[in-house]
């Protein structure tokens, strides 16, 4: 019982100290839960992070559930994922609430105005950096653009992009393993 | 209970589908918007600058924040949790046959085909968002059927919007003394700026 409440605590603190996106939670990982706690070593949270990024879902919880499930089992897993969750819900639902009450204030127009362009830059320099490791040669540029292209112009959900791109690494590969 | 359920599930599938982080979730909740017409372009970059100044990973502040905005905090706790089942699912199965999964080929390369599709997904979403804020140009579409064009305001670009992405542009990628620093930074420049200048045009 200590033990599940330890799990929580811990991975609720790593939530409060990680800015931005999963990646930015490897060092605190590697203080909180490797050096502190020694719920890990530092090659199996590597692994736990490469295997996080290519399943499904947010970085972050997919590597606290790893390790929530290897220190506690199914219940271990759940409860590291519900820490590392829980600061984000308490500051986020309080910020919305008082930005909620404030929206209607020129100020705040005039700064969020503001924000949206800065959040604009942000997205394209995302898009640069990913695009420098996921576009490998012609084919994975092919795919790219299709894919930007398909969501710019077809008002369609990203699941069948997603769905197809997987199809279509499987045969490209498949095709290239015959060849 | 109806629109509860509903949050539920498109965040289901935001977390079953999003691959590669919490920038990854952009897209499908720019789809979730337009289905379901519970917020715009415009509240969701509001909702994306606030959860990358706040404590916490991206993709969860973003579920929270857009689940507070659907149905208040309890939206905020169904989104949330709709985001990570998948995860929990996933990781716990993979946990159990962890050798096999990452030496497993048709993993391997159905990732081959995932990583560009990924970040074409966020491309796309980027492009309809700095139409949204740096053009005035307004599309109108129903059901997928475009149906108007026509500009907001009295010139086709909104100049001082790009003049600031310019700027910022060349801060976060091309000077070694900013580059470095934390999105917050930028963020909050942004905000002081877009309050002298009046950019909201109010």
């Amino acid at each position: 019982m200590k033990e599940m409440l330890d799990l929580f605590l811990t991975f609720a603190k790593v939530g409060v100290m990680t800015f931005g996106g999963g990646m930015a939670m490897l060092p605190i990982l590697q203080r909180e839960v490797v050096e502190a706690k020694h719920w890990a070593t530092e090659e199996e949270l590597v692994d736990y992070y490469a295997i996080g990024q290519c399943t499904p879902g947010i970085i972050a919880v997919n590597t606290a559930t790893f390790i929530g499930q290897k220190k506690g089992g199914v219940l271990g897993g759940i409860l590291a994922t519900l820490g590392v969750v829980f600061p984000s819900l308490v500051i986020i639902s309080v910020l919305a609430g008082l930005i909620t009450n404030f929206s209607h204030l020129t100020w705040v127009q005039d700064a969020f105005a503001g924000i949206q362009v800065c959040v604009c830059v942000l997205i394209f320099n995302a898009v640069i950096k990913l695009l420098k490791k996921s576009v490998v040669d012609k084919r994975t540029a092919c795919i790219f653009l299709l894919v930007l292209a398909g969501g710019v112009f077809l008002n369609v959900s990203p699941v069948w992009f997603v769905v197809l791109a997987a199809a279509a690494g499987i045969v490209l590969k498949n095709l290239e393993v015959k060849a | 209970m109806t629109t509860l359920l509903r949050l539920y599930w498109e965040f289901f599938k935001t977390g079953l589908f999003a691959v590669g982080g919490g920038m990854a979730t952009l897209p499908f909740l720019k789809n979730i918007g337009e289905t379901t017409g519970w917020y715009t372009y415009g509240d969701l970059m509001n909702m994306l600058a606030v959860s990358e100044s706040t404590p916490g990973p991206i993709g969860i502040n973003m579920a929270t924040y857009v689940g507070f905005t659907v149905a208040g905090v309890p939206g905020a706790v169904i989104a949330t949790i709709g985001e990570v089942t998948p995860s929990i699912i996933v990781i716990l199965v993979v946990a159990m046959m962890l050798k096999k999964f990452r030496e497993n080929k048709y993993v391997d390369r159905a990732f081959y085909g995932l990583r560009p599709a990924s970040t074409g997904l966020i491309g796309a979403a980027c492009v309809t968002v700095i139409f949204e804020v740096l053009t005035c140009i307004r599309v109108a579409s129903t059901d997928g059927v475009l149906n108007s064009v026509r500009l907001a305001g009295g010139s086709l670009f909104n100049w001082p919007g790009l003049a600031l992405a310019a700027v910022l542009l060349v801060l976060t990628n091309w000077v070694k003394p900013t580059k470095k620093l934390h999105p917050i930074v930028f963020i909050a420049l942004s905000a002081v700026v877009g309050v002298a200048f009046g950019f909201a045009g109010g």
